[in-house]
């Protein structure tokens, strides 16, 4: 009895209070977005929001459990549980039922689970365990390497399914990896890249026309740029041994990067995927087509005015005009109905639970718990930049969960326990040493 | 501190300033643009508008003259549309194969999902028939409609008609949209703001599929439509088709008026037409039917439009002026010198009652010359011009010259000539009485509306006032009245004057030796007169105006029949029947009714052409 209550004493009321409210906020929404008038009941357990009402029960269950385990459990189980989910991964694209082109589900009866949800916290033990066990310092080729493997196997059979932005949620890692030690340079080589494709494949549409007739495309004219660029930085730093050599090869690998974004864009990307991040770039315009999900949910949300709608009251949610309005676009129905004011409060709040998990993580004296903070901070803000983004038109219609939020037993589920994990590692931290 | 710990700041940074990006985005598109609103509107929400119903027009025994029948406009929505039989489809509807395609083209670009009108306006017999089997054919429904209907066809020129609104109509009032219909003409025209009501308005919200989903907001923006207002016409129904059977095969005008009030009892213009001609689907084609036939002008409302020369009713003008202006009295005598002016029948050396009895030219050229030249100047011109500008001004407040305030558009003034008027013709000081003589009798420049001529009778029968003439007794079913209706307008002539004007009218109808006896009605006292105006080579037009009866009138009439003859011969005995017909509501003298509706002058005038 001692040790049970000791638990709850111990627990993070502010995560958990806000995670209460997040849960429950996105059950109403889900009811506001897909309410039918013959079943008007919240509870009726045949419409996506009595389902999600049983999410919403077991998830707590869940919660319970987490939080009743041992808490040398996770570090003890992290490589058990990470290879049990590639095991999932690996098992779904053989015994998995393909829905909308991914064969990312296993199908029993009437529910089914998404395993890709699950192994990102599989992911996040491995990782946090491998790097923990390093001691203090993240440096080294083959650690590096070790570290990205662990990344990359999880990533590739996604992949594989194929489900594109599943894949690009353990891109997230990349800042649990900074805070233990990567130099700060991968963000900025990182920031660096996404600025030089987008400017890329901007410019790819444009040519220029330069004096005595010359013609350049908008590529070429970027590369001219960077070099005049690199020589003038020679110039500042000549000095010093080996610029000359560095500079060369920084201006070969920036050539070399901006002409083969093009490569990559079109052999790499799908046709759906070029076409929503030209939509995002401004370069095509198509309200009906590419632009669709997009352009209605702009409207969606931008209708929704200071105060919003009321709820029940939002028309291009609950009339299907907005896509996929429970689960990628639940934002819109936050947008339309409860307004700027609604979302102010969202995203407020997900800023108080990602603060929150980043503060207590520094205050862990285990290692262990302090990276997996970080790992779940890292995937909470992931999905919120890149779901909430997209709606709003700052980033491409990549399909990944808002957490919480988003219908779906296997993100909440998922999610759920990714979170209180970590509560339970930061209740125990007075216990827990290495 | 741990190693690396100050990058906790640079994660928290990252993470704060997406929110913030977030936050000042949605401000953007939620709180600043405005512009989603609107596509969220025009997406989700669909106004139906409900036509309100357009106000009857009765006539003054309660009668209709205009009502509203159910019409259907048969819509499309073309995204509903399926493969179907469509050679059965065209028979029903009476359209051939490629008016089918071009109109389901036409809905298609409009819009896929949201309906169009097919066919406008198909009456409620046809629609029986069409609704029937519209099940087969998906993507068709109707929505139902009103068209104006004539229980009996009369008083077109009256009431107008109305039709779809045009460019010029919508940006004059932002109240019409396009495919509203507005009062284009007469009664339709004058009282569009009362008759059309107010339009309400229904919101309902749509799915994406266009699938309706209820009621925006339970209704808190919607509006009832609110009916337009019942107008209740002076017009006489049965005196009116009456007029317009006796003037059938004649071209002109009756215009009768109630003296006591001003209001218009029967008012024809002839040739006239069939009202339910311009209604529903064949009236573009029966309105350049109409257009066509151009040498009979149907469309043209003669009582309010044509200027005639008045003839010899006008000399009743002349006389009350000159009396009122002390230049004559009533036992002032003139030869009858035929060689100032021509004359007709054997008097010689008449006094006022006689000379308006005979209608004698020399009698009132005498009186006209008195009017205009009186010797209040030495110079003979700048005499004339004096006195053609008192005259004048008396003759305007006789209602000539000026625009009666009826309710109907359009009305002409008609012409007094001013001195102004000759100056710019002739010149100044280059006309006097010489010049301008044949004003006296109702020929030269004078330009009457025959309005204004029943109008003068009213005024005799009032002895010296009228009302404005007008169609509308009342507006709604309280009564109302326009107020310049009521408002008595004085001729400012003293009332003694027109005891010996209406004994000569009283002497042309029923005494030997006036011009009409064709007029007279054993039970009722007829007072009038005739006017005969000159068309040479033309036959002439025929001209009487008349008030019965004598004591206490209860109507005063005009007829002018074009291109018939002597004023006593048609327009008289038209009068009569009118008269007639008004007072004691029938008419017993079938042969002379018989030899009015025999008679045509309308070859005469193709003649003429």
């Amino acid at each position: 009895m001692r040790a049970k209550n000791s638990v709850f004493q111990n627990i993070d009321w502010t995560i958990f209070w806000t995670y209460t409210l997040l849960v429950l906020m996105g059950w109403i929404n889900i009811y506001a977005a897909t309410y039918n008038e013959q079943h008007q009941s919240i509870f009726d357990l045949s419409m996506s929001y009595g389902k999600q009402m049983i999410w919403i029960v077991t998830s707590y269950l869940l919660v319970w459990v987490v939080l009743m385990l041992d808490p040398r459990f996770f570090s003890r189980l992290a490589y058990p549980i990470y290879g049990f989910c590639m095991l999932l991964l690996v098992g779904v694209l053989i015994f998995g039922t393909e829905i909308k082109g991914a064969k990312s589900w296993y199908t029993f009866g009437g529910f089914s689970f998404q395993p890709s949800e699950l192994a990102k916290y599989g992911t996040a033990l491995a990782l946090t365990y491998y790097l923990s066990s390093l001691g203090k310092k993240f440096q080294g080729v083959i650690v590096r390497i070790n570290a990205f493997l662990i990344l990359l196997i999880p990533a590739g059979l996604i992949l594989i399914q194929p489900d594109t932005g599943s894949v690009l949620v353990y891109a997230s890692f990349i800042f649990v990896m900074y805070r233990e030690g990567l130099s700060g340079n991968i963000l900025l080589i990182g920031l660096g890249a996404a600025v030089l494709f987008v400017l890329a494949l901007l410019l790819n549409y444009t040519t220029f026309s330069l004096p005595f007739d010359l013609e350049v495309s908008g590529q070429t004219l970027m590369i001219i740029v960077v070099g005049i660029i690199c020589v003038l930085v020679h110039q500042l730093f000549r000095k010093y041994k080996g610029v000359k050599i560095i500079i060369v090869l920084v201006f070969g690998v920036i050539a070399g990067y901006v002409y083969g974004v093009n490569y990559m864009f079109n052999v790499v990307l799908k046709p759906h995927q070029q076409s929503r991040i030209n939509e995002l770039l401004g370069i095509e315009h198509d309200p009906i087509g590419a632009g669709y999900n997009v352009h209605q949910s702009m409207i969606a949300i931008g209708s929704g005015g200071v105060f919003g709608k009321g709820f029940l009251q939002g028309t291009q949610t609950k009339f299907n005009f907005v896509p996929e309005q429970s689960t990628d676009f639940i934002f819109c129905t936050v947008g339309e109905e409860w307004g700027y004011f609604g979302s102010l409060v969202v995203i407020v709040l997900f800023l108080v639970l990602l603060f929150r998990i980043v503060i207590i993580a520094e205050r862990q004296r285990s290692t262990f718990s302090r990276i997996y903070g970080y790992c779940v901070a890292s995937i909470f803000f992931f999905h919120l930049a890149i779901n909430i983004g997209m709606t709003i038109g700052l980033a491409p219609v990549i399909g990944i969960p808002l957490p919480f939020f988003s219908y779906g037993g296997s993100s909440l589920w998922a999610f759920t326990i990714l979170l209180f994990t970590f509560v339970k590692m930061d209740s125990e931290r007075m216990h827990i040493l290495s | 501190m741990k190693p690396f710990e100050d990058r906790k700041f640079v994660i928290l940074g990252i993470f704060l300033t997406i929110g913030l990006i977030f936050l000042g985005r949605l401000f953007f598109i939620q709180v600043i643009d405005d512009s989603y609103q609107m596509s969220a509107n025009n997406q989700a929400l669909r106004t139906i508008t409900q036509y309100p119903v357009r106000g009857l027009i009765y006539d003054r025994n309660g009668r209709l003259l205009v009502y509203n029948e159910a019409a259907y406009d048969l819509m499309v929505v073309p995204s509903k549309v399926d493969d179907f039989d469509t050679a059965s489809f065209c028979q029903l509807l009476d359209i051939s194969d490629s008016v089918f395609v071009a109109k389901l083209k036409k809905a298609r670009r409009y819009s896929r999902y949201r309906p169009s009108v097919f066919e406008k306006q198909i009456p409620a017999d046809q629609w029986a028939i069409i609704s029937e089997r519209l099940y087969k054919f998906n993507g068709f429904y109707g929505e139902k409609r009103t068209l104006r209907k004539y229980p009996k066809a009369t008083s077109a020129h009256i009431l107008g008609y109305i039709s779809e609104v045009g460019n010029s109509d919508i940006s004059k009032d932002a109240y019409y949209k396009s495919g509203d219909y507005i009062g284009k003409r007469g009664l339709e025209k004058e009282y569009e703001s009362v008759l059309r009501g107010t339009r309400g308005k229904k919101i309902l919200m749509v799915d994406v599929h266009n699938r309706i989903k209820g009621s925006y907001r339970s209704g808190l923006y919607d509006t009832l439509p609110v009916a337009g207002k019942n107008l209740i016409s002076s017009i006489d129904r049965d005196l009116q088709a009456y007029g317009e059977l006796l003037m059938q095969g004649k071209r002109g005008s009756i215009v009768a008026i109630e003296p006591s009030t001003g209001e218009i009892l029967a008012m024809i213009s002839a040739p006239s037409y069939d009202p339910n001609l311009l209604v529903g689907r064949p009236r573009s084609k029966n309105y350049q039917m109409l257009q066509a036939n151009d040498s009979l002008n149907p469309l043209f409302n003669r009582t309010i439009n044509a200027m005639y020369r008045p003839g010899s009713i006008f000399k009743i003008v002349q006389a009350l002026v000159a009396l009122d202006e002390g230049v004559i009295t009533q036992e002032t005598r003139f030869q009858c010198n035929r060689g100032l002016i021509g004359c007709h029948g054997d008097h010689t050396y008449d006094e006022l009652v006689g000379a308006i009895q005979h209608s004698c030219n020399p009698y009132f050229y005498q009186v006209y010359k008195r009017l205009i030249q009186r010797g209040d100047n030495t110079s003979v011109f700048k005499d004339a011009n004096m006195g053609l500008q008192t005259w004048q001004e008396r003759v305007k407040l006789f209602g000539f010259g000026v625009q009666l305030k009826t309710d109907l558009p359009g009305l002409k003034m008609g012409l007094v000539p001013t001195p102004e008027f000759y100056n710019k013709w002739y010149g100044e000081n280059r006309w006097a009485f010489s010049t301008i003589y044949s004003n006296s009798i109702g020929e030269g420049e004078l330009q009457v509306v025959p309005i204004q001529m029943a109008n003068l009778a009213a005024i005799i029968a009032n002895k010296g006032y009228y009302y404005q003439p007008h169609l509308i007794k009342s507006i709604g079913e309280d009564s109302v009245k326009r107020p310049e209706f009521t408002e008595k307008v004085d001729t400012e002539v003293d009332p003694k004057y027109f005891e010996p004007v209406v004994q000569a009218m009283f002497k042309v109808v029923n005494e030997t030796g006036g011009t009409t006896r064709r007029a007279r009605i054993d039970s009722i006292i007829v007072c009038g007169k005739t006017g005969t105006v000159q068309n040479d080579p033309w036959p002439d037009h025929s001209v009487f105006m008349a008030f019965a009866p004598m004591e206490n009138p209860k109507i005063a009439i005009a007829v002018y029949v074009e291109y018939s003859g002597f004023g006593g011969t048609w327009a008289a005995p038209i009068s009569s029947l009118m008269i007639e017909q008004y007072l004691t509501g029938e008419v017993l003298r079938k042969e002379k009714e018989k030899r009015i509706t025999d008679a045509s002058f309308l070859d005469i005038y193709e003649g003429k052409k």
